[in-house]
């Protein structure tokens, strides 16, 4: 009797609670236009559009052509669309000598950015590892003197290591500039590749080495595998770095082989004749195309190891 | 020069970090097939002494044999171990296939012979239908049986078990728990678990080593270790809930060793004193909450009466604190017969059940 007159004040006090429909249930409603709403999409707006408009002006004054260019009003749309500029910049546009356009530029970039990227990568990967997992006498020592050298001005590095190449018989070579670009990639590269090392757990690597595997058997099948994120992080930033790079570009290669950037420079600040505003808007766009591409197709990914790699250290 | 029927064994083994001493010249004996657990509070050393004898970490001086082999100098690989890790470490970009045979491929054995034994292992631990999914995919306990499973297919001699259960929830840590020592009786293996949980030590183990700050305490049964701690570590790390510490003060009256509370005297006459006891020594009087009985109604060597001032209720048990001399006492009492708080009680208990350590050095008399 006592369980069954218990059992009937639960359900009493349920239905009560049940009943109880007035005042607040559920989620709490949301205004749109909350004050919170309005300062938060409002400085958002405020930013894109400030970073936006530039671009904008140039897109639009790529497809004019001089005449409208002329009439001065950089931020109407162009009446009659024309790619008369962009051809012009990619293939005819003179720099100096060359009548080629920026198409030598660009293959010249592409010829130093991909070793130079695969390059720095593959030798600041194992660096990290090394200095991640494999803690030898001296290795604290080692990384801080690597990171130190992230913070020596690049100018005072510039003429050594002019003597340096011309020494090794390479300067004004690709080679050379690609090796440039690796050992000034290797800072960076190795404190983002070995904080993301340090973050994989140590009893995966314990488990390895029990499991029979060695230095590179562990790097090549456990860690690279699973560090997809923090190496697209670092293709991206070694890809946009070096192919946005000028100063190296324009003191270890020769003119044949300048790179985009300061190929650019060339057509943008060439004196002579008129200033054609629509091709040096085109050349500029297609200068930006590549890093930019990079970062769509890979936005998701470099967030996410930036994050992983980062935060860690 | 070393007996053959051991499997394990540790010569005055110590390691140092810097100017840190993790072990101290510590000797261990594993026979053959033992199930050894490693007991001890976090920082006592005792996983270091796992990656040890696994050889994940150099020992600073003395030897490891394993088999009656000198391993001391050997790569992990090579030592006939497998290890079994606290958060599982399974290579999380394999399936569970792949785990398995990790080690097996980077041993080159034939591909039928990596089959069979994966084939094998996966049978024992009931992994079948689980080896093409990703770990990713499986629970905590599949994890683990995983995890067991890559120890199990290297074949190997001695099972090293850091913790396995650790990040298992309870109902699952007690499945599995019973299923490694049904693994252990099928294997007949040899195996050193670390834990820190007392009861994973006392339900697995044949003997347990109980460690502190680098060095073993007691080396014994679980059973010995429960009833004769050699000290006053040993007493209060087992058990739960924790042995009662009484102070007093040991004297001889009448021929006869009493121990002197602040109000009362607890005759020991029939405590088994390893040594005479001495006239006048302060002891600290240990005695286990489920040694102490309350209204039983029985003629104890010790009885007084004593006022309930906190009642825990456990389910099965409840514990109930009282005081003795001045000094809290808890007891240990099926929750039928618990008293409520205020009650006065009647409590007893026989001092031949209690652990006596001076408090000099702290170790049992």
């Amino acid at each position: 009797m006592a369980n069954v007159a218990s059992i009937n004040t639960t359900a009493a006090a349920f239905d009560a609670v049940a009943d109880r429909v007035e005042g607040p249930a559920g989620p709490r409603p949301r205004r749109v236009l909350s004050r919170r709403n309005i300062l938060l999409y409002g400085t958002l707006i405020l930013v894109s559009a400030y970073y936006l408009l530039p671009l904008y002006v140039m897109i639009v004054t790529s497809l004019k052509g001089m005449p409208e260019i002329r009439i001065g009003n950089v931020f109407a749309p162009p009446l009659e669309i024309t790619f008369e500029p962009w051809v012009k910049a990619w293939a005819t546009a003179c720099t100096g000598l060359n009548c080629d356009g920026l198409s030598r530029g660009f293959w010249n970039s592409v010829r130093i950015t991909v070793p130079s990227v695969l390059l720095s990568i593959l030798i600041a990967s194992v660096n990290g590892y090394a200095l991640a997992n494999w803690r030898f006498r001296g290795s604290e020592m080692f990384f801080t003197i690597l990171i130190v050298g992230a913070f020596i001005p690049y100018q005072v590095m510039i003429y050594p290591i002019v003597i340096l190449l011309r020494e090794m018989g390479i300067y004004g070579t690709l080679t050379g500039l690609v090796i440039v670009h690796t050992i000034f990639g290797m800072p960076i590269l190795t404190l983002l590749f070995r904080n993301y090392f340090t973050s994989v757990p140590e009893e995966l690597f314990k488990a390895a080495r029990v499991d029979g595997a060695g230095f590179w058997g562990i790097y090549f099948k456990i860690m690279m595998p699973m560090s997809l994120p923090i190496f697209v992080v670092a293709i991206i930033i070694q890809v946009t770095g070096i192919w946005n790079d000028f100063l190296f570009g324009v003191v270890y290669t020769r003119p044949e082989s300048y790179p985009m950037t300061v190929q650019l420079n060339n057509i943008v600040n060439s004196v002579q004749g008129v200033k054609e505003y629509n091709v040096n808007m085109a050349a500029t766009l297609l200068t930006g195309l590549v890093p930019l591409i990079v970062y769509f197709l890979s936005g998701k990914l470099f967030v996410r190891g930036i994050a992983a790699g980062a935060v860690k250290g | 020069m070393e007996a053959v029927n051991n499997s394990v064994e540790l010569r005055r083994v110590s390691l140092n970090f810097g100017s840190v001493e993790v072990l101290r010249t510590l000797d261990l004996d594993v026979a053959e097939g033992e199930f050894l657990v490693l007991l001890g509070p976090s920082g006592c050393g005792k996983s270091t002494l796992l990656n040890c004898v696994a050889g994940l970490l150099d020992v600073s001086a003395g030897q490891i044999f394993i088999k009656g082999r000198n391993v001391t100098w050997e790569e992990p690989k090579d030592r006939g171990i497998g290890m079994v890790f606290q958060s599982y470490a399974l290579y999380p970009q394999m399936t569970v296939e792949g785990n398995l045979s990790f080690g097996l491929k980077n041993a080159r054995l034939p591909r039928e012979e990596i089959a069979n034994r994966v084939a094998r292992a996966a049978d024992i631990l009931q992994i079948k239908p689980l080896l093409q999914r990703r770990p990713s995919e499986l629970s905590g306990g599949q994890r683990q049986r995983v995890a067991i499973g890559r120890a199990l297919v290297r074949d190997v001699d001695v099972f090293l078990f850091d913790e396995p259960l650790s990040n298992l929830d309870a109902k699952l840590r007690a499945e599995l728990r019973v299923e490694i020592k049904r693994l252990h009786q099928q294997l007949a293996n040899t195996m050193i678990y670390v834990t820190h949980d007392q009861i994973e030590a006392m339900t697995l183990a044949d003997r347990i080593a109980v460690m502190r700050g680098g060095v073993i305490q007691q080396l014994d049964r679980p059973q010995n270790i429960y009833n004769r701690p050699v000290n006053r570590f040993v007493a209060g790390f087992i058990g739960s809930p924790g042995m009662n510490f009484l102070d007093g003060r040991m004297e001889i009256e009448g021929g006869k060793p009493v121990l002197r509370l602040a109000d009362c005297a607890v005759p020991l006459d029939r405590y088994g004193f390893a040594d005479a006891p001495a006239d006048g020594r302060d002891v600290v009087f240990g005695i286990r909450p489920e040694h102490v009985s309350a209204n039983s109604g029985m003629d104890w060597p010790f009885s007084a009466s004593a006022s309930v001032e906190v009642v825990e209720p456990m389910g099965s048990d409840t514990l109930v604190w009282t005081r003795v001399g001045g000094q809290p006492l808890a007891v240990r009492l099926p929750t039928e017969r618990a008293p409520e708080e205020g009650d006065t009680i009647s409590i007893g208990f026989d001092p031949m059940n209690a652990s006596i350590f001076g408090t000099d050095d702290d170790s049992r008399l």
